[in-house]
């Protein structure tokens, strides 16, 4: 049987007001924004210490995520699970709303926002960054091109192509954001080959989560039916993220602890008597992975969309965590001038560096998730994105069959 | 008038001639000027050429003379016109005196850090838009043209070298040590000041204060061998920061 | 009646407003006032300055900052040391007033720019005192294009000074 998609109706209080919510914060991270610009820097917590501060931290996550929210379209096309092939176009939508929410940030943060410009017209090809401008844009019109096929039946043909490149696309752009950390030669927190590939799962873990929220709302206050089936595998499928995550943070600190050269700032991030420390373990740690693992299979609680829910918002939550502790945790550890020696000068040299967040960073972030959010409800109020009904019947014909 | 000022006025009329006498002359002294340009002393290359890598300029600095007067730090800052704003940890530093103490020993020596002109800079392969640059003669600078604010550079330098400015300049800056809010820099090795035939302005503060025999900073030609910097080099020897990381700085260390 | 009231003001209104544009039409179009620079010719025709001023300055900063080129001719150092000249007070006007040169023409035109967020808005020689001792000064209230005018082509003696430099480095 054919899957009937269907622009959601969108005229209830409770749509119009969702979409109020998110233009208000959206309004505010702009306000914040112009109030960074037109001040400089200096009135944000970021310093020539702390260079990036609480607005990368956001739009990491957010850049991160949107290549994993990706992966329920690649599942369907890359790896043929007919589960997954309906909810091919939202997950597009969710992918391209991540990045742009992402990118909007990071450019409103730049020192010269209004240079855009040049950053798109002035390359320097060997910068790890110019990358993944590259990256950005051929993702943007990756996704682009798979929606296309997905949603216009004269494109059918492009499906299958057009997926496997968007595919292989966002896990070199994963890889290339988490290079951006570990192409730095002189950070002791950074500076590691695994950082790509530990990008690359954690995209897989916070794409999922949010993707299984946007879901999870939208057929609730659509009151369109979805099954459990659906359910299910995005709850496995997260269980297993979260377990790679684990794995790579794992060994990206191991092999940090086993170079004397940086027992001092592995000592610092994991048992120092600071921020960082308590952020690694009781947000990234056991906020981000562990209660939202046993959330999804201890018996009393896997199964349920509601603690599903609320494992999903802890994995986002968790993350954002993460992108805290790995971006202004590495670089509250002072640069190495002189090993061996003790250092001490006016501009901070050998010290642990302070950062004192101030809102406006926070409101910019905040701004950045609320205009992926919103670019989410409106497409799916413009175009067809979400299929009339996710019952098991409809994603599985087989599967529902064997059941009875 | 010695030699040297009659050929500065001998350019002058060149370069400052209308364009008529430029178009008619350029051949001739071009020629001539690019065998002058071969001597290794900053203000050697006529100012109507671009720089080239016949010389490489460096610092060398000497931590056993250098006292940590900041007398460099000093006349850096005037020079450019960086000031403090009163927020130690916005404010833009290019040159820092780093005091340095052996925990075991107790042995304690201070020298100053600032941009090492690497011959593979960090910040120069991360620039997104090219605007973290080398110059041909060593120098690297950033072209604020085209400076997005990303700092990025700020990230990958080993040096902390770099600052960002946290607010507005507009009427504090010198005319010829540009600088605004929302762009990166650093130490220029008084680019302007060496292409115009002068020391860069920490190492001629230095020697200033403590004299030619005391001065602990010297500027000069890495690539000429008989330049006062090569000389010493060979002589005494000279370490980098981080020599691990392979950069190949331009300024060097003696006594660390 | 209301409703007739309410026409007989709004063609009032119309009556103004048309007088108002007919008597703009007469009216010498509004001008800046830029203000008048040292010398008595810039480095190119006026015109062509008026017309091209932004690309010989872009070309040359490019130049500049890439390849180390210092002339002067195109120099922003040298455009400010001439055209940015003091008001009746005698005070310097700041980038951004209608009494500074830039701004004169760029605030009539609507054309916005950079510069001076970094590059400094006067000319050297009103730095002054304020210039420490590790800036010598270049050009600036001696601008080059006018009293630095060469006497006439290269002669032999010009040439003989080169090549005895020259010579005095082997």
């Amino acid at each position: 049987m054919s899957v009937e998609f269907r622009e959601i109706e969108g005229k209830s209080m409770g749509y119009l007001g969702l979409l109020a919510l998110l233009g208000g914060i959206l309004a505010l991270g702009l306000g914040a924004a112009y109030y960074m610009e037109h001040n400089g820097h200096w009135v944000t917590g970021m310093t020539n210490q702390i260079v990036w501060g609480v607005p990368h931290v956001f739009a990491v996550f957010l850049i991160v995520a949107a290549t994993g929210a990706l992966n329920v379209a690649s599942v369907a096309t890359v790896f043929n699970r007919h589960v997954y092939k309906y909810m091919g176009r939202l997950s597009g939508l969710v992918a391209i709303s991540l990045l742009a929410g992402g990118l909007m940030i990071l450019v409103l943060d730049l020192g010269h926002p209004d240079r855009l410009i040049v950053a798109m017209t002035h390359y320097n090809f060997k910068s790890i960054f110019a990358w993944n401008m590259i990256l950005y844009n051929g993702f943007f019109a990756a996704v682009f091109v798979y929606l296309w096929a997905m949603m216009d039946r004269n494109a059918r043909p492009l499906y299958k192509p057009a997926g496997i490149f968007a595919f292989a696309w966002r896990i070199i752009l994963t890889t290339g954001t988490g290079s951006i950390f570990g192409f730095l030669i002189a950070r002791e927190a950074y500076n590691s080959a695994v950082m790509g590939p530990m990008f690359v799962a954690m995209s897989f873990a916070y794409g999922t989560a949010i993707f299984t929220l946007v879901l999870l709302a939208s057929y609730a206050w659509t009151g369109r039916p979805l099954g459990d089936l659906v359910v299910r595998r995005l709850k496995n499928m997260l269980g297993i993220f979260l377990v790679t995550v684990f794995y790579f943070v794992l060994v990206f600190h191991i092999a940090s602890l086993y170079v004397a050269q940086r027992h001092g700032v592995e000592e610092f991030l994991l048992f120092g008597d600071n921020i960082y420390s308590t952020l690694f373990w009781v947000g990234q740690m056991l906020i981000g992975l562990v209660v939202p693992f046993a959330l999804l299979y201890l018996p009393g609680t896997s199964g349920s969309r509601f603690w599903l829910v609320i494992a999903s918002l802890l994995v986002v939550i968790g993350g954002v965590i993460q992108m805290y502790v790995t971006i202004i945790g590495g670089q509250a550890w002072p640069l190495d001038l002189f090993p061996g020696l003790e250092e001490s000068s006016s501009f901070f040299d050998g010290v642990i560096h302070p950062y004192h967040p101030s809102l406006p960073e926070f409101l910019l972030g905040l701004g950045g998730m609320a205009a992926t959010l919103l670019m989410i409800a409106l497409g799916v109020k413009i175009l067809r994105f979400l299929p009339m009904s996710l019952e098991d019947h409809v994603v599985d014909p087989q599967h529902h069959k064997a059941a009875d | 008038m010695s030699n040297e000022n009659r050929i500065d006025t001998y350019r002058r009329k060149l370069l400052g001639g209308g364009a008529a006498l430029v178009a008619g002359v350029t051949i001739a002294p071009g020629v001539i000027l690019n065998t002058v340009a071969q001597a290794a002393k900053p203000g050697d290359r006529p100012l109507d050429r671009p720089v080239d890598d016949s010389v490489r300029w460096g610092l060398l600095v000497d931590a056993n003379k250098c006292d940590g007067c900041e007398k460099c730090v000093t006349a850096c800052h005037e020079t450019h016109g960086v000031k403090s704003h009163g927020r130690p940890e916005t404010d833009a530093q290019w040159i820092r005196v780093v005091k340095l103490r052996d925990r075991k020993t107790g042995y304690e020596q201070q020298l100053p850090v600032m941009c090492q002109h690497c011959k593979h800079p960090p910040c120069v392969d991360v620039c997104p838009t090219g605007a973290s640059m080398k110059r041909a003669d060593g120098i690297v600078l950033v072209d604020k043209h085209i400076c997005i604010g990303c700092r990025y550079c700020m990230m990958a330098c080993p040096y902390k070298a770099r600052s960002f400015i946290h607010e507005s300049l507009e009427g504090e800056q010198l005319p010829h040590a540009p600088r605004g809010k929302g762009t990166v820099e650093s130490c220029t090795m008084c680019v302007y000041r060496v292409d115009n035939g002068q020391q860069p302005a920490c190492v001629e503060a230095c020697a200033a204060e403590h004299g030619e025999e005391g001065k602990a900073l010297i500027f000069g030609d890495l690539k000429d061998p008989n330049s006062e910097i090569s000389q010493q080099l060979k002589k005494y020897g000279g370490k980098q920061i981080r020599a691990d990381l392979k950069l190949d700085t331009g300024v060097r260390y003696q006594g660390i | 009646m209301r409703l007739t009231r309410q026409l007989k003001v709004t063609l009032a209104l119309i009556g103004l407003a048309s007088l108002l544009i007919t008597a703009g039409a007469h009216a010498e179009p509004p001008l800046p006032d830029i203000p008048k620079g040292k010398g008595e010719q810039c480095v190119e025709p006026t015109p062509v300055m008026r017309k091209q001023h932004f690309e010989f300055i872009l070309r040359h900063r490019d130049l500049t900052m890439h390849e180390g080129i210092r002339t002067k001719k195109y120099s922003l150092v040298e455009c400010i040391n001439c055209h940015v000249v003091p008001n009746e007070k005698g005070e310097y006007p700041r980038f951004g007033s209608d009494e500074h040169f830039c701004s004169s023409c760029h605030n009539y035109a609507s054309v916005k720019i950079d510069c001076f967020q970094c590059h400094a808005d006067k000319p050297e020689s009103a730095y002054g005192k304020a210039k420490g001792k590790f800036n010598h000064a270049l050009g600036g209230s001696n601008p080059h294009h006018f009293s630095n005018k060469a006497a006439g082509p290269l002669s032999k003696g010009d040439l003989e000074l080169v090549s005895a430099e020259n010579n005095s480095h082997e």
